[in-house]
């Protein structure tokens, strides 16, 4: 008996996370021929893997925190993007790195608030209410950029002593940015919160079955709120990231469809932290290989096709991967109280 | 007997009709003048009069036939990709691959126009829009299958086809179909022959009577047709759609493919009656413009027609307004923006204007990630 | 039971948009009794209650408590769940407000969470929760996840969900519409359990037999407005039915002998298996003959609705095949089913059944908008289908200003009757009707019920899914019950007695099944 029942649960594993274990495999293997082949290159292409995957990560948490709760948001590309170019301009005021952070994610976190007005109060349809705001930031963004602005100082890798001398290991992970470590470290704490909280409880409740929060005391609409405009703040992070972080200057639509690829992260991962961290990751890997492969190859690969990839992987993995993954029950509907 | 209740509702009809057209064309004009007020608090913000710039901007659309003319050269496009997204709506998909779309469009037509040569105009030119109008279609089905086979969400599979057509478009117009005349550094093709432009009558792009035609035949295919009824219906319950034994799947897809052929036929007229050859970076951010356009005509094909004449106007007035007002062009996109928001925004408008909230388009579109 | 209140509602008034759903009503409960609420759909009940449990507020009236010891009453203001689950009311909804993807333990702490520093407290929760289950005799697993465990079940975590927040009202929605008549006997013996412990129990229903069997005073309701308040040993079935519909009722249909011919529908080896690999249909086989009506009897759940769902085209399956009029049907594809003469009144009429936004000619045309006259090739013919409902219209007396009124507008007994109208106005062989009279007013069930009895002796086979007893064995010639996904017994309604119906469908096997 107590045989079959832990034989169930491994099946039930096996058929949940089946799938990330056999990519995690396969890159296992590609990696471990790649260190022994060429370290340096593997250890450079892993760093800007994982560097590349923290604005998607961000995008993502957004993304799910938002749906655990029901409200579906596709303006999370216009909200790294306005962001991104106010964080850029708070520190070309001010010279602050951290001013401008916060400025970012302050941007973002209004930007959510704004989401959560139209979806939750208006009741608008939430992919236009998303379109909304996307429209706006382009439209933002072009209207006030001046060009030729640089940021003041850019938030440079923090290697966190001897951690980062391990081998392999030691310069991906541990020898990074600020934005990069909160961002793992914000992984884990919005899984804690989503599955060991009350507050995580209540959410995800609102996202199944919103009614039968409602009826045993818990306000839908705040909850709704909260999500977003928290989920807000991590977009405009991860605009930060990118002009104070990444780049550091800003470029009429930078963020350059990394809000949707986000999304793609999101469902990959089945709207869980730790499953959008890893797919994340794997997004992050494909975009560095990008210029990899620009240097590998003896056949040149246009440049264009290249620049394809991270979009057809995203198709790919929607295609793939959504049907099999189960959104919460009541995404994408507003609530009414009748 | 029969007669006289035909005649009460005709009459009814008649009427119901009128107060249907005020009530639809309500929201989008307060909306549009709601848009205009905030544009005019952030021009003032920026430190530039709104009242010079709105007046630039008028000068530029409307202030001559020259200036006429080219409104209507750049709203034909925006037509199109406006009926394309108010075409895919009706059957509640959200299309914003028009942009990619009508680039493979422009692009296709572009390659016929200038690869083939010794047909007469005639027979070229129609030939032309035919194959863009094609490859649009076809670059549709894409998201259309994706999307009924797999569930994969058509917003997300589109605008990443959209930046997908960017990179194939801008590889054909800097690899195999550059123009390699003498003189020409940049990625483009050769400029199309004679035989396949599309001319203009004076001021008037005969383009823009295409479009005007073509929302005509959308109007009678939606709402005279068979085929228009079974969008329709899965549009507004896909299950009972089911149930009358509508073939869900096939509808889908032909509207996604349909919808995609109008975003075709839309860049095949801007590269034969406009630019007359390809060129990369033209007309980019138009797969939004065509959503703001599609639900400022109320998703409908005779709406779209206003809705991208003034959006149209705006983008033709820009250049005059940047010049005469030194007002950055963006300023358009960002009232574009906010006409979206109120338009979408029916709660507050209808209040606004104390009308009844109707039912009228209960099509679903954010219906979650899976499938039907 | 003594005598002192409960609770006490006084004047109540409810107004909706077209709609007075609550006039001036007046309901107390006294402690420690059963307090049956009776009424048709659209009586005015569940919106009472709604008031009572904070979900709605009331346009006039007051609300009072009594406490306890004493007979004083205390007036309270309810302005949401919560304050209602302070005051120690508790609702179990018709519709289960459970989470099904959530675990019995998750689902009660909801909302009352209790915490160990940041986290969830959940071991100490089920303990409590064990407890709570022994106490009052309701057996559950507090790791079970709700979408696997039975209906009757998940009722008992809602009533558990109650008594976790010291409930000491009880308030049941219609809570036997999913059970069969064992579970309703469980479903009785814990409700006087809790009486006995001091909670006091408000019940709606609409099923006469209940009331009259567990019931200590029942108050009528119509349209809004009390009508009276009685007791079971003062009334039967017949003054009830009175009492809700304000005229003489006929509990039976009257029809005459069933002329069965050829068979119309043959269904050999069915089997279904849902998206999780669950077997929902297990190799059915029946026949429905021209002329007779075949009903479906079983509780919500045992398969039923994946069976008509599998006869209609809407569903595919494993094995089987199924023949209509002689003819092999192929899966998955309705039309050739609608044009060979299958007619389907669907169970949910604003899901399957209408595209609400359209008007009532284009709904009428639903299924075969693209046939002459209605269309020529890909024109439509707008005239004839104003002309085909217009005739309609006034064939099935439906209450509507036009045939251009969107469905929306109309009432659920019209929107019904649209359907009806549509299906019965094509030349059908076979009528498949699934729950035809769902939260349908009296008047309306029994034009229906008409109207189902007149294609049979038209020589129409009638296949009839309803999960309302009285409707199968009021109408039906044949019954056929299922129990998990297959069917049991078919049995002859005029011999069969309620008790052995109740028993087939829970699963059990009687000496005697006649096959019919």
């Amino acid at each position: 008996m107590r045989q079959n029942f832990a034989l169930e649960r491994l099946k039930c594993f096996l058929r949940r996370w089946g799938t990330a274990l056999l990519i995690g495999l396969g890159l296992a293997v590609v990696i471990g021929w790649g260190y022994t082949t060429n370290p340096r290159v593997t250890e450079a292409v892993l760093a800007s893997s994982v560097r590349q995957a923290t604005p998607l990560v961000l995008g993502a948490l957004c993304g799910l925190l938002g749906e655990r709760a029901a409200v579906i948001n596709i303006g999370i590309e216009g909200q790294m993007l306005l962001s991104a170019f106010i964080g850029f301009l708070f520190n070309v005021w001010t010279g602050s790195l951290l001013l401008a952070v916060l400025a970012g994610v302050l941007t973002g976190a209004i930007l959510g608030l704004a989401h959560a007005f139209m979806s939750v109060t208006l009741k608008i349809d939430q992919i236009i209410g998303g379109t909304v705001i996307n429209i706006l930031a382009l439209g933002l963004t072009g209207y006030f950029y001046t060009a030729g602005l640089v940021t003041k100082g850019k938030l440079l890798p923090i290697p966190l002593g001897p951690l980062a001398d391990i081998p392999l290991i030691g310069p991906v992970l541990f020898n990074n940015p600020p934005i990069t470590y909160i961002t793992i470290l914000l992984v884990f704490v919005v899984h804690y919160v989503l599955f060991h909280t009350r507050w995580g409880l209540r959410t995800r409740a609102v996202g199944e079955h919103p009614r039968a929060a409602d009826t045993v005391g818990i306000n839908v609409y705040m909850i709704r709120y909260v999500n977003v405009v928290l989920g807000g703040a991590l977009a405009g992070l991860a605009g930060a990231f990118l002009t104070l972080e990444a780049v550091g200057s800003f470029e009429r639509a930078m963020t350059n469809g990394r809000g949707f690829v986000a999304l793609a992260v999101m469902i990959f991962g089945k709207w869980t932290p730790l499953g959008a961290w890893g797919a994340a990751l794997l997004f992050g890997f494909a975009s560095a290989l990008q210029t990899q492969l620009q240097f590998f190859g003896r056949v040149m690969i246009p440049h264009q096709f290249i620049g394809m990839l991270p979009y057809l992987l995203t198709i790919v993995v929607l295609a793939g991967f959504v049907g099999r993954a189960r959104p919460p029950a009541a995404d994408g509907v507003p609530y009414e109280k009748e | 007997m029969v007669n006289k209740r035909e005649l009460l509702f005709t009459s009814r009809r008649v009427a119901s009709l009128g107060k249907g057209i005020w009530r639809a064309i309500s929201v989008p004009v307060l909306a549009v003048l709601l848009a205009g007020i905030v544009g005019a608090v952030i021009l003032l913000v920026s430190g530039a009069s709104p009242i010079r710039a709105y007046a630039a901007l008028f000068q530029g659309s409307f202030g001559s036939s020259a200036a006429l003319g080219r409104t209507l050269e750049k709203a034909t496009p925006l037509m199109f990709s406006g009926l394309a997204v108010a075409f895919a709506f009706k059957a509640g998909m959200f299309n914003i691959g028009a942009q990619g779309q009508l680039l493979l469009g422009a692009m296709t037509a572009a390659i016929i126009g200038f690869k083939v040569s010794g047909l007469p105009a005639y027979i070229h030119a129609p030939l032309a829009l035919l194959a863009g109008a094609l490859a649009g279609a076809l670059y549709g089905a894409i998201p259309g299958a994706l999307k009924t086979y797999t569930g994969a969400h058509e917003v997300i599979t589109t605008i990443m086809l959209n930046y997908v057509a960017i990179n194939i478009t801008d590889y054909l117009a800097d690899g195999p179909f550059k123009d390699t005349s003498p003189g020409n550094i940049v990625a483009r093709t050769p400029p199309i022959l004679d035989t396949a432009r599309i001319p203009a009558i004076g001021n008037l792009p005969v383009g823009f009577i295409i479009a005007l035609l073509v929302s005509g035949v959308v109007w009678w295919m939606l709402w005279r047709t068979t085929i228009g009824f079974e969008i329709r219906t899965v549009g507004l319950n896909p299950n009972a759609a089911r149930y009358a034994g509508i073939r869900v799947a096939r509808t889908l897809i032909l509207t996604m493919v349909l919808s995609a052929l109008l975003a075709g036929i839309g860049g095949a007229i801007e590269t034969q009656g406009v630019v007359g050859r390809y060129q990369p970076g033209f007309n980019v951010g138009l797969g939004f413009d065509g959503i703001t356009i599609a639900l400022l005509g109320r998703t409908h094909p005779f709406g779209v027609i206003p809705a991208s004449l003034l959006v149209g106007a705006m983008k033709a007035g820009s250049s005059q307004m940047q010049f005469s007002a030194g007002v950055a062009k963006e300023i358009t996109d960002v009232i574009q923006a906010l006409i979206l928001f109120f338009v979408a925004a029916e709660l507050i408008v209808r209040w606004l204007l104390r009308t009844r909230v109707a039912i009228e388009e209960g099509v679903k579109l954010s219906t979650g990630w899976g499938k039907q | 039971m003594d005598n002192t209140i409960a609770l006490e509602a006084r004047n109540i008034t409810k107004r909706f948009p077209g709609v007075l759903a609550n006039d001036h009503v007046n309901f107390d409960l006294r402690k420690g009794e059963i307090h049956a609420l009776l009424g048709e759909n659209g009586a005015g009940k569940t919106t009472l209650m709604n008031i009572i449990y904070g979900l709605y507020s009331q346009d006039e009236g007051q609300i009072a408590l009594g406490i306890d010891h004493s007979n004083e009453l205390h007036p309270v203001e309810i302005h949401s769940p919560h304050d209602a689950i302070q005051l120690g009311i508790g609702m179990v909804h018709q519709h289960f407000m459970l989470v099904p993807v959530f675990t019995v333990t998750e689902n009660i702490i909801l909302g009352q969470e209790v915490t160990r520093g940041p986290s969830l407290d959940l071991r100490n929760a089920r303990q409590h929760i064990r407890k709570l289950s022994q106490d009052y005799g309701l057996e559950v697993d507090p790791d079970a996840v709700i979408e696997n465990l039975p209906v009757g079940v998940q009722q008992r975590v809602e009533i558990l969900k109650a008594l976790y927040r010291e409930a000491r009202i009880l308030v049941l929605d219609e809570p036997t519409a999913v059970l069969i008549p064992q579970e309703v006997d469980d479903l009785f013996r814990i409700m006087r359990q809790l009486t006995e412990r001091g909670v006091s129990i408000i019940f709606i229903t609409h099923k006469l037999k209940e009331v009259l069997a567990v019931a200590d005073r029942i108050t009528v309701m119509r349209r809004g407005q009390v009508v009276g308040t009685t007791t079971p040993a003062e009334s039967d079935e017949h003054k009830l039915a009175s009492m809700m519909v304000g005229r003489e009722v006929l509990l039976q249909v009257d029809k005459g002998p069933a002329n069965p011919g050829e068979v119309v529908l043959e269904v050999e080896g069915l089997s279904v298996k849902d998206e999780r690999g669950v077997d929902v249909l297990r190799d059915i086989s029946f026949q429905v003959r021209s002329g007779e009506i075949l009903g479906i009897a079983g509780v919500q759940g045992n398969g039923q609705t994946e069976l008509v769902e599998s006869l209609t085209g809407l569903r595919a399956y494993q094995k089987g095949q199924v023949k209509l009029a002689g003819e092999y049907v192929a899966m998955m594809n309705p039309r050739p089913l609608i044009e060979n003469g299958m007619a389907h009144i669907p169970e949910d009429r604003q899901k399957h059944g209408l595209v609400l936004p359209y008007s009532i000619a284009d709904n009428e045309v639903l299924c075969t908008y693209y046939q002459p006259p209605f269309a020529r090739g890909l024109q439509r013919d707008q005239q004839a289908v104003i002309e085909n409902a217009l005739r309609l219209i006034e064939r099935f007396d439906v209450r509507a200003p036009g045939p251009l009124v969107p469905a929306s507008n109309l009432s659920g007994g019209n929107q019904q009757k649209v359907i009806v109208a549509r299906e019965l106005s094509r030349p059908v062989r076979l009528l498949i009707a699934n729950q035809p009279t769902r939260g349908l007013d009296v008047g309306s069930i029994e034009y229906i019920h008409r109207q189902i009895v007149d294609m049979r002796d038209k020589g129409v086979g009638v296949l009839l899914v309803s999960v309302e007893l009285d409707e199968i064995l009021s109408l039906a010639d044949r019954i056929a019950v299922m129990y998990r996904g297959q069917i049991v017994a078919v049995v002859d309604p005029e011999t069969v007695t309620r008790a052995e119906l109740g028993l087939l469908m829970a699963g059990s096997k009687i000496e005697e099944t006649v096959n019919v």
